[in-house]
């Protein structure tokens, strides 16, 4: 069944003013969402190469041991930090505020001074992720950026957060969307989960394991107050969008909001079970993380029962492909963090791959897969032409899909009994190692997938970018299966 | 939605909430917990109250000098991100049944260090207790040739060697006395009037990893017998 609404061109709306105040507010946001594009597609490159480096390194230590600037725990540490405020957090910018634009309805302004804070930011990432190589690096995890680079990030966050607070301030219409909830929550939470984790980790430092506490308070809410509302914001743009009928319960999205706000932020605890702070703060992080059930739950059936009849469009549609991969995402990789904050679960995974598996599973097969998606979304719009080539589409969606399963099986399966292992005293801790070197070489086998598909998006990407005028003249939007189908179910 | 001050409220208060339930409580009970003998004993005054044993150590103690340096080495390389620094209470995990520390590690142990380095992975062992397990010049020999190449001690690790912390140079007259002693016939070792001396800062790396013991007791947390 097909509601009446459904369109495959991206410019049909209902009517042509809707259509032209749309295509306003995507020019006054056209510049700093390509800057911010091509930064997160340019850092993500980057931190696939460091991935690779380190994924090899694990397993081969001498694979280019000799140089210092290049060993594990900082080309680790580059590598988490160009992905998370690199990659993760570009993207962020370039969709997250042009999804708010388009909901508020007001054109962005003085958009030279957000293209400038974008410089900026990136500037400041660049000396940070060369000072980490280089030596100066915190050791403090997800907060490794030395100190001489972190107040120009926090000051250039604060220019772009503000920028789509604005938009809020000046939307029109009454009604505010779940989207915007969401990522009006996550601006303003992330500046104060870094300056606050700053000022108390590296800048006056409180005092003993509180810096540890405080620490994996910051971390942990970076995924699951940054990165996880944005991905849910543009997850709930863009399935009514693609699909052309509304989310299924307007009373889930409520529940799943506020249960979030109000149990994420405490979860982050259980990354210290069993350390030397007080029970009482792990029992807490114990029962939020629990509690993490509720909303993964909440918006798992709003998202599946509003794509519910419709599973063709999505496989058909490169934007929902993506999203809808990350939505699944979501509810495994949560429901698989909530029984990892157990304590006899918790007990054999923590410390291990299992849990790099896990941050990974979250980041990407959720966070990331989303953000693919909405580029694959926003840019025919920002640019007024066509993705140039489908096959490059699936090269990246396979490559990804492909790659991040091997990962999460591989890491996971090897740090599950890894775990095992370390709980029995008898087996020597040597042997523990060696025997986690198969799942290490299944984790570089898996990069090569990503890498793969990582170099299909680039390529689509600066090949519509370069030649947007030739590819104006194309008929219809590029789907993922050939015309004469798509005309057959149309 | 349409109750704006209630959305903003609502994420004001959802952070607000995380950030004094976790960090400020956290910080109200442990801040101002301070060094402490092993053992406490009823105070003159107040038989209720237990205070500290004059004339007895104080712990834990502060590290000095060269260890502090090699701190500094510890984290410029990240050598927390595969080796933590805490040991888990006897039943939960085999820590203490592996040798890593003769007891758990409490919130206390961790006050006199200005970067506190916990550390979540364990790809390599838990260093808490490193230098109560390879101690005195035995312990400082089989750490400098470790951190050269960990395979000359410990075959088949997959630690990266950090040989880039050290310098071969050629022999002039006699061998130096801090140069590395090679397992004889060992592949790793070099050139035939070569030697192989620790730069300072994997002086100052050994000197931290063998200042890193666990060897007092605290009245919260007692060294069983």
């Amino acid at each position: 069944m097909m509601p009446k609404s459904y369109n495959y061109n991206p410019y049909s709306s209902p009517s042509d003013a809707v259509k032209a105040e749309l295509s306003e507010i995507d020019a006054s946001i056209r510049s700093a969402a390509i800057f911010f594009v091509i930064s997160a597609i340019g850092w993500l490159m980057l931190g696939t190469i460091f991935a690779l480096l380190a994924a090899v390194k694990s397993h081969s230590p001498d694979f280019a041991g000799a140089y210092e600037f290049l060993t594990f725990g900082r080309v680790r540490s580059a590598h988490l930090n160009s992905m998370a405020l690199g990659w993760a957090s570009n993207i962020i910018f370039a969709v997250g505020l042009w999804i708010m634009a388009r909901l508020c309805r007001a054109p962005i302004q003085h958009k030279g001074i957000l293209l400038i804070a974008g410089i900026f930011w990136n500037i400041g990432l660049t000396v940070g992720v060369f000072g980490i190589l280089g030596g100066d690096m915190t050791s403090v995890e997800w907060l490794e950026i030395p100190r001489y680079a972190t107040p120009l990030l926090a000051f250039s966050y604060t220019l772009i957060g503000v920028w789509g607070v604005i938009a809020f301030r000046f939307r029109k219409g009454d009604h505010v969307y779940v989207s915007q909830w969401y990522i009006l929550a996550a601006l303003f939470w992330f500046p104060w989960l870094y300056v606050v984790a700053q000022v108390m980790i590296i800048w006056f430092p409180v005092r003993g394991v509180v810096q540890s506490v405080t620490n994996w308070w910051f971390a942990h809410n970076v995924l699951g107050l940054w990165f996880t509302p944005m991905a849910l914001a543009t997850a709930y743009y863009l399935i009514p969008k693609v699909l052309g009928r509304p989310i299924y319960s307007y009373y889930l999205s409520v529940l799943g909001f506020w249960s979030l706000a109000i149990f994420y932020n405490w979860a982050g605890i259980h990354h210290l079970i069993g350390g030397p702070i007080p029970v009482w703060l792990i029992s807490a992080g114990i029962v939020a993380s629990v509690m993490m059930v509720i909303p993964v739950i909440v918006v798992g059936i709003n998202h599946h029962m509003s794509i519910l009849g419709m599973h063709k469009q999505v496989w058909r549609s490169p934007t929902l492909r993506f999203v809808v991969f990350g939505a699944i995402s979501y509810t495994l990789v949560s429901l698989i963090g909530s029984s990892m904050a157990l304590r006899t679960v918790n007990e054999i995974t923590h410390f291990t791959h299992f849990t790099v598996g896990h941050a990974h599973h979250g980041v990407y097969a959720f966070f990331t897969m989303i953000m693919f998606g909405g580029v694959y979304y926003m840019m025919p719009r920002l640019l007024k032409c066509e993705w140039p080539s489908a096959g490059l589409i699936k090269i990246h969606f396979w490559g990804c899909a492909i790659g991040i399963t091997i990962m999460v099986v591989a890491l996971q399966v090897g740090g599950w009994i890894q775990g095992m292992e370390m709980k029995n005293a008898e087996i020597p801790f040597l042997e523990i190692v060696q025997n986690t070197i198969p799942w290490l070489k299944a984790r570089s086998v898996s990069g090569i997938f990503l890498t793969a598909g990582h170099c299909a998006f680039a390529l689509n990407l600066f090949w519509m970018l370069f030649a947007a005028g030739a590819l104006r003249a194309k008929e219809g939007p590029t789907l993922l299966v050939n015309k004469e189908k798509v005309n057959s179910i149309v | 939605m349409k109750n704006l001050p209630l959305l903003f409220c609502g994420i004001f208060f959802a952070l607000a909430f995380s950030f004094v339930g976790l960090i400020l409580t956290s910080h109200i009970q442990l801040g101002s917990l301070t060094q402490t003998t092993e053992t406490l004993v009823p105070s003159d005054d107040d038989p209720t109250k237990m205070v500290v044993v004059e004339g007895d150590p104080l712990y834990p103690s502060q590290s000095v000098g060269l260890a502090q340096q090699g701190k500094l080495e510890y984290i410029s390389l990240g050598c927390m991100y595969c080796h933590s620094q805490q040991i888990r209470r006897a039943d939960f995990g085999a820590d203490i049944d592996r040798g890593w520390g003769p007891r758990q590690s409490v919130a206390r142990d961790y006050i006199m260090q200005d970067r506190v380095l916990l550390g979540t992975m364990r790809t390599g062992p838990d260093l808490t207790h490193l230098g109560g397990r390879y101690a005195g010049d035995a312990g400082r020999d089989w750490n400098h040739l470790h951190l050269y190449n960990p395979q000359i001690v410990s075959k088949g690790s997959t630690m990266p060697p950090f040989a880039f912390l050290y310098e071969t140079r050629k022999i002039e007259n006699n061998v130096s006395k801090d140069a590395l002693v090679f397992p004889p016939g060992s592949e790793y070792g070099p050139e035939e009037g070569y030697e192989v001396i620790p730069t300072r800062r994997a002086v100052a790396l050994v000197e931290y990893l063998l200042s890193l013991k666990i060897n007092y007791s605290l009245p919260e947390a007692v060294i069983p017998e």
